[in-house]
Formats: structure tokens, sequence, C-alpha cells
């Protein structure tokens, strides 16, 4: 009994934890059509941030929370302004930009903070479940998941910029006419995909450690969690989240981590093969 | 395109311009010097098979060098258990021409769009280093040879004289075949690009509906090219395998993987030359990179990439072969259709 809880509280972690390095690329996927190579380098800058802050003496809950998210989201307007705008309408120029701009902060990261591992410690001790313990980061991870999933639902359901940027997405053409301009919203929203990556980065800080290439660990999942999800960007990401976080845990607990992220990807491909559109293509096609 | 290239004139003379370069490079390059160059033709025959599906089939595959990998290791491993290369060598390009049909077979016929195309290629790729890369200690073994998860496959056979392990391939003769072997294969390309299959598949690529329509199954036609630049890429991967003597899950590595596009998008995609010419280009200045400690590697890959896209998206080859024919035959007419590009 104990360790059914223990192993349902990690896969809810896995499922969480994979929502939540997704998001962003999610974002800019869905909303722009831009398949952003360099996400995993955003996730890196975000827990670079978390790290540089915390040991200048602020407070980890302030720098993981608060600074990761606004320094990658700065640095990802900055992006969208001299890189990205440029490439708008041409998938696949923005895709080898981007993987030029993923190599550019994988090595401007070396130069500057050089090819170490750091780290800070979690935050939270650990929590008893009958005869195990577990750390009680992951729940915390669980609770950021959801209150991130719901503020993002939250702001595009009920606030101004949420319906611009809805409209935007239909049809930005229309939108224009109607007195929006496209290319702040854009700019915005990328903004703030960069952002939720940011904020990714610095929450899994603490647990992965940080060197310049954790990108590329990061990348494949985010990826496919996307591309399974499909077109609805919230929707999409949760029911990929929760099915590829479910069959990794599953695969890895039964043989390695290795093996899961192997039947992670035969399961997007397969998956592919009969949904092309992703999951939300198929289903539940009303969903934001 | 290259119209006046594309006579068999231009094919003999480039032909006979690379024998020539293939005798004479040995006799006037110092040997160290040739050690680096062997590997710059190995590996123009990986930006030569990415040339062809991304160039003339319009497919773009993020993860050539998971072809690359899977031929260097089929052939490090089955030459350490059978001791003679022939089988080996065959086993090196049927090996991952059968991963790219199995692969391709579910993408094309799926009809995924070309972004998802290139992200699920790059994810396979990034898979498989960490899956070669798990396979240390003495459980994961083929035979007799143990693949070593990070720290690769040392000391890898030469490939041998058919049929007579003792005559093993010199370093110089790797050169030759390495040579011969991308001389055969630029050759074989542009002749099978003229013939009826080629022309279909450029066909797709410039307007796979109008291709379909015509009767001509884009999946299947996309699925054969995919098939070949995964067979020639597990060549070059063989050929490397000998270079080094070593194997190590690098070669899936993401800095690997975005090498050969920046090869390919620097020298120009839609010709076979382009692919050649950026290769050696972005190699040399890697090796010059590599002996200098101010800036990183990446950092100016990277930028370069960036670059070419925004900049010179059509690659150097092409520019300049455009430049060179406004200059040359005609004057400078605005085209009445912008010309339809492949990025």
């Amino acid at each position: 009994m104990d360790l059914l809880v223990v192993l349902s509280f990690e896969a809810l972690k896995a499922v969480a934890s994979l929502a939540l390095i997704s998001v962003g690329l999610s974002i800019i996927f869905g909303m722009m059509r831009v398949i952003n190579l360099a996400h995993g380098e955003f996730l890196m800058l975000g827990g670079y941030a978390a790290i540089v802050a915390t040991k200048a003496g602020i407070n980890i809950w302030v720098a993981t929370l608060l600074i990761s998210p606004i320094v990658v989201g700065v640095i990802g307007v900055v992006i969208e302004r001299t890189i990205i705008r440029f490439l708008y309408g041409r998938p696949r120029d923005t895709m080898l930009a981007t993987w030029g701009l993923s190599l550019l902060l994988v090595g401007l990261a070396t130069t500057v903070f050089g090819n170490t591992t750091e780290g800070i410690s979690a935050p939270a001790g650990s929590l008893q479940i009958g005869d195990y313990r577990i750390a009680a980061y992951s729940l915390i991870i669980i609770v950021i998941a959801v209150a991130v999933f719901a503020a993002i639902w939250a702001v595009f359901r009920f606030t101004r910029y949420g319906l611009i940027a809805r409209s935007t997405m239909q049809n930005a053409d229309m939108a224009a006419a109607l007195g929006v301009n496209p290319s702040r919203v854009y700019a915005v929203t990328f903004g703030v995909g960069a952002g939720l990556a940011g904020l990714a980065g610095g929450v899994m800080a603490p647990i992965t450690g940080i060197v310049p290439t954790i990108g590329a660990a990061y990348v494949a999942k985010a990826f496919i969690t996307v591309i399974g999800g499909g077109p609805a960007i919230l929707a999409g990401t949760v029911s990929a989240s929760v099915m590829f976080g479910a069959i990794d845990q599953i695969i890895t607990y039964l043989s390695t981590p290795v093996i899961g992220e192997v039947a992670l990807l035969a399961a997007a491909v397969v998956l592919l093969r009969f949904m092309p559109q992703g999951i939300t293509g198929r289903f539940f096609r009303r969903a934001a | 395109m290259i119209a006046h290239w594309q006579g068999n004139g231009g094919l003999v003379a480039a032909t006979a311009l690379g024998l020539v370069l293939l005798l004479a490079l040995p006799q006037v390059v110092d040997p160290v010097m040739m050690i680096e160059l062997t590997s710059y033709v190995i590996m123009a025959i990986l930006a030569l098979s990415l040339g062809l599906i991304w160039g003339y089939g319009g497919i773009l595959c993020f993860g050539q060098s998971a072809f690359f990998g899977i031929g260097a290791y089929a052939y490090a491993i089955a030459v350490i258990n059978f001791g003679d290369s022939t089988i080996p060598l065959l086993l090196s390009i049927i090996v991952p021409g059968l991963f790219a049909a199995l692969l391709g077979y579910f993408l094309f016929y799926a009809r995924i769009t070309d972004v998802y195309f290139g992200v699920i290629t790059l994810t396979v790729t990034l898979i498989l280093y960490k899956v070669m890369g798990a396979t240390s200690g003495s459980q994961y073994v083929i035979g007799t040879a143990a693949i070593g998860g990070y720290n690769g496959i040392p000391a890898v056979p030469p490939l041998n004289f058919p049929g007579r392990p003792d005559a093993a391939l010199s370093f110089d003769g790797l050169f030759y075949l390495s040579g011969l072997t991308l001389l055969a294969i630029y050759v074989g390309l542009r002749l099978m690009l003229k013939s009826r299959f080629g022309q279909v598949v450029v066909a797709i690529r410039e307007n796979e509906r109008r291709a379909e329509l015509l009767g001509y199954d884009a999946r299947f036609y996309k699925l054969a090219t995919f098939t070949i630049g995964g067979a020639i890429a597990g060549l070059a991967g063989c050929l490397f395998a000998n270079w080094g003597m070593f194997i190590s899950p690098d070669v899936f590595g993401l800095a690997q993987s975005a090498q050969v596009i920046i090869w390919v998008i620097v020298g120009g995609t839609g010709t076979l030359l382009g692919p050649i010419v950026g290769c050696f280009a972005i190699q040399w200045i890697a090796t010059k990179l590599g002996a200098q400690q101010v800036l990183n590697a990446n950092l100016v890959l990277g930028t370069i990439l960036i670059g070419f896209v925004l900049l010179v998206p059509k690659g150097v080859v092409p520019t300049i072969g455009d430049a060179f024919r406004r200059l040359k035959f005609r004057p400078y007419v605005a085209p009445l259709v912008e010309q339809r590009r492949v990025p």
C-alpha cells in the first residue's frame, strides 16, 4: 500500500515535471507556430539565473520563482526582436536559426560559467510515507506545475491580453485590422514562453544541477510532449504529459531510466503514425 | 538549376578534377594534414547524404548523424566478431538503411509535417546518444564486442582486402578509398537525379500535391530517398570508425548533428557540390578553432548557422552560381515568379 502511494506520487511528479518543462515550448509553438530548438537552453539559462542569484544571497524561492522567469523572459524578448521576427512564416528557417541559437547559448554559457556542474541544494526536507521517505521538493514541483497551468488558463480565459493573444493566434490579419499590433503580441508571447522555460529551469535546478549542455537532456522530452499533445496548448500538454509521464515512469520502474526514455520516444512515434495531429488533434478539439 | 553544370561534360570534368586531387594531394600535403584531410573527405560523404535528402528530397532531417553512428557501430561490432571486414562493411550500409526505412515508414506514411519530422529525427538521435551511453558494463556485449557506454569501442580493426583479414588497409589506403567512395557517390547521385526516379523526387520537393495528382506516391519516393541517404551516411560512419579506430556515442551528440546541418546550409541546398564545399570549409574552421582557447567552438558554429539562415539562406555555392550566371550569361532580369527555395 505504501509502495503504491510512493509510486503514484513519483508518477505524478514525473507528469508535473514533464508538463512544466514543456509548457513554455508549447505556448511558443501553439501560438506562433515557431519550433524553438533553443528551448533547452532557455531552461539552462533559468537554472543558471537561479544558481547565481542564490549564491548572491537571495532567498531561493525568490530566485527560482521570480528571478529565473524574469531574466529568461527578457532574454526571450530580445531574441524575438533580433532574430525570430525576421523568420515568421518560414518554420524550417526558424528551426535552423533557433538551433544556431542553441549552440551559441551553450558556447556562451561554457565561456562564462565553465564546463562544470553547479548546483544548489533542494529546499524543504523529506516526507515520511509508511516505511518510505520522499523528497518534499517533489510535492512542491507538483504544486508549482498545477499553479502555473491554472494561471495560464486564467490569463488566456479572463484577461484582455489573453483575448488579444488568442485572437492573434487564430487570425493575425483580422486582429491587426481591429487595431491589435501582432508584432507586439508575438514579442510578448515569445517572452512569456521563454519566461516559463526559465521558471522550469529554475525549479528543476536543485534536482538536476546545471551544466551548459543540460538543455539537450530536456529538449527531447519537451518536444515529444508538445508534438504528442497537438494543437491545443494546455489540454495538449497536460494530456501528453500524463500519457508519456506514466509510460516513462512505469518502464523506468520496471527497467532503467534510459529504457524509459526509449519507450517514451517509441510511444510518441507510434502515436503520431495514427494521430498525426497529436492527441488534441484527434480528441478535445475545442480545448484551449 | 545550375543548367550549364548539369550536362554530362560538367560531370566528366568534375570527376576528372576529383581524381586529379585524389592522386595529387598525398604527394604535396604533409602527413599530419593528410590525417585531417581524410576525415574531411569522410565527413563530406555524410554531408552529401544530407544534401541528397534535404536539398533534393526536401526532407528536413535533423538526425543524419544517427545513421552515421549506427553505421559506425554496426561495422565496429561486426568486425570485432567476424575478423574479416567484408560482411561488416555491408552491414554498415544495410543496418542504417533499414533503420531509416523503419523510421521513415512511421513518419512519412503518417504524413506528419516537415517541422515535426525535423524534431522527431533530432529526438531519435539524442535518445540513441543516451542509449549507447548507458551500455557500459559487462552485460552489454554483442558476441565478443563490448559496447562500452560513453567510453566507446576502442581498437576497431581496419578494413581489409575481401577475404584476407591479414591484408589490412593502410592509412594512405583509407584516404584513397574514402576519396574514391566520395567521388563514386557524387557521380552516382548525379546520375540518379537525372534518372526518372530522381526527377520524381525533385518534382515532389517542388510540389508534393501536384506530383501526387500526377500519380506518384510521394510517401514511397520520400521513403526511398531517405533510406538511400541513411545507407550512405552509414557507409561514412564505417569509414569514420576506420579513421579513428574508435567509436563512441559522441557521434550521436547534438554538436555532431548540428554540424551536418551547418555544412549543408553553408554550402547550399539543392546542389551536390555545396554540401562538400561547406563540409571542407567548416571542418577547416573547426580545426583552427580547436587549436585556440579564446573562442568557444559552439559559439562560433552557432553564430555561423544563425548568420547563414538570416543573411545567406541559399548557401555559398548557389549564391556564387547565381552571381556568376548574372554576370556572364545575360543581363539580370528580375524573375517573373519568385523561385521556390528549399530552405
